[in-house]
């Protein structure tokens, strides 16, 4: 065999090994690395109890709720699935809506309220012109008038 | 009468011949205005189209135009350092010198990509999230990419003697090339705040036209200017090494020559 040949298998070997090694690691790691949990893993006990962890979904059309204090806000934060209702005092940031992708940080209560201490916008993969977003709802009206 | 011919000395046939750093460098030199021409120009069509012509985004407003930067460039950030890999990997195996210089150009062409990625990304974070960073799976392993540069650097140039050098380089190059698909891939495998891809190779761009236009034109700006720049560094990196050498002795003596002339 020729020495560049034993080389070839020599690198491609030492990196076929490092590829499994991170692989297992990573698949260890696999709770560890996920930003947030979703309300129905919430549900599911899969989400660390009796220490802060982050909630990421939608938040729910119509939860928003502004206390007379003018600063804090309760929303609900759902999957489709699940519901979890949140109550944060503090500023949101400007793409916080109802209908979009937000992730929240705090505690759940054993009420199964969550008080939040850190919001944030979770924004989607979609950018489309300001007409055409026009144009869609629209569309999403007369497709609902035509149903009643 | 018998005449004496000699054998004809064997060099490599086609493009392998430019292996040869003393065949490179004349060519690199003469490709890469031409990559820097075509970087100016696609900049100045991208950004044009990215400042000028791309419509307004539905949700963030203004604030979306920093993709024609910020993906761009982490796109290179990745791609860069994988071609890194790929010639410390070929360096390793064929014992070629001019691999591991190749890979060596390009290392802080790449970690600048890295950079901007990360900083574009933080100046947008802010107004759109809410936060400058966050310790998501994709923020956290680009970072690890930067560190990954900053050390292959940092390795290569603190070893004196280049030989030594380039194989502990390679090393990184190869080990952290694995950090790449996790970078890619973290946004589908694990829940982060970083958005997903907008452009696959899978699935139809999930943007409007001109938006995506001035984003990859953009992108292949990013290549050439990477592409110019990686062979003038080469061709540095290649006086530096053979500077003993008679080649690169005859060579220096013409530079000198012309520019004396043209002054």
């Amino acid at each position: 065999m020729k020495a560049r040949s034993k080389r070839l298998i020599l690198v491609g070997g030492g990196v076929a090994l490092l590829v499994a090694a991170v692989a297992l690691v990573l698949s260890a790691f696999q709770q560890n690395l996920v930003f947030f949990h979703t309300p129905t893993e919430v549900y599911e006990g899969k989400a660390p109890t009796g220490r802060a962890f982050r909630i990421g979904g939608m938040v729910e059309d119509g939860s928003i709720r502004r206390e007379a204090d003018g600063l804090t806000v309760s929303f609900a934060i759902t999957d489709t699935a699940k519901v979890i209702p949140v109550r944060y005092r503090g500023t949101l940031p400007d793409l916080f809506q109802e209908g979009k992708g937000a992730v929240v940080q705090g505690v759940l209560g054993p009420d199964g309220q969550f008080t939040a201490t850190e919001v944030l916008a979770k924004h989607d993969e979609n950018y489309m012109p300001v007409e055409a977003q026009y144009a869609i709802d629209q569309a999403h009206k007369a497709s609902q008038t035509v149903q009643q | 009468m018998t005449t004496l011919t000699r054998a004809p000395v064997r060099s490599p046939e086609g493009l392998l011949r430019f292996a040869a750093p003393q065949q490179f460098y004349p060519l690199a030199g003469r490709l890469a205005p031409w990559f820097a021409w075509a970087a100016a120009l696609l900049t100045v069509v991208g950004l044009y189209i990215g400042f000028f012509v791309a419509p307004t985004d539905f949700q963030q407003g203004e604030v979306y135009r920093v993709i024609f930067i910020h993906v761009p460039a982490a796109w290179m950030s990745m791609f860069i350092y994988l071609v890194m890999a790929f010639w410390a990997a070929v360096g390793l195996v064929m014992n070629t010198r001019l691999s591991f210089i190749m890979s060596q150009a390009l290392a802080p062409t790449g970690a600048m990509f890295c950079f901007v990625a990360l900083w574009t990304g933080a100046v947008w974070g802010k107004p759109t999230w809410g936060t400058y960073w966050v310790w998501d799976a994709r923020l956290t392993s680009q970072l690890l990419l930067l560190f990954l540069y900053f050390g292959f650097i940092a390795l290569t140039r603190a070893i004196e003697d280049p030989r030594r050098a380039d194989r502990a380089g390679a090393i990184i190059a190869l080990v952290g090339a694995v950090n790449v698909p996790i970078i890619y891939f973290s946004v589908q495998w694990w829940n982060t705040l970083h958005q997903g891809a907008s452009v696959s190779l899978t699935r139809a761009p999930s943007m409007a036209s001109t938006m995506l236009a001035g984003m990859l034109i953009m992108a292949i700006a990013a290549w050439m200017y990477a592409i110019a720049v990686a062979l003038w560094r080469v061709r540095a990196l290649i006086l530096e090494r053979e500077r003993h050498t008679e080649w690169v002795g005859e060579v220096l003596a013409a530079e000198a020559q012309t520019q004396g002339r043209a002054r």
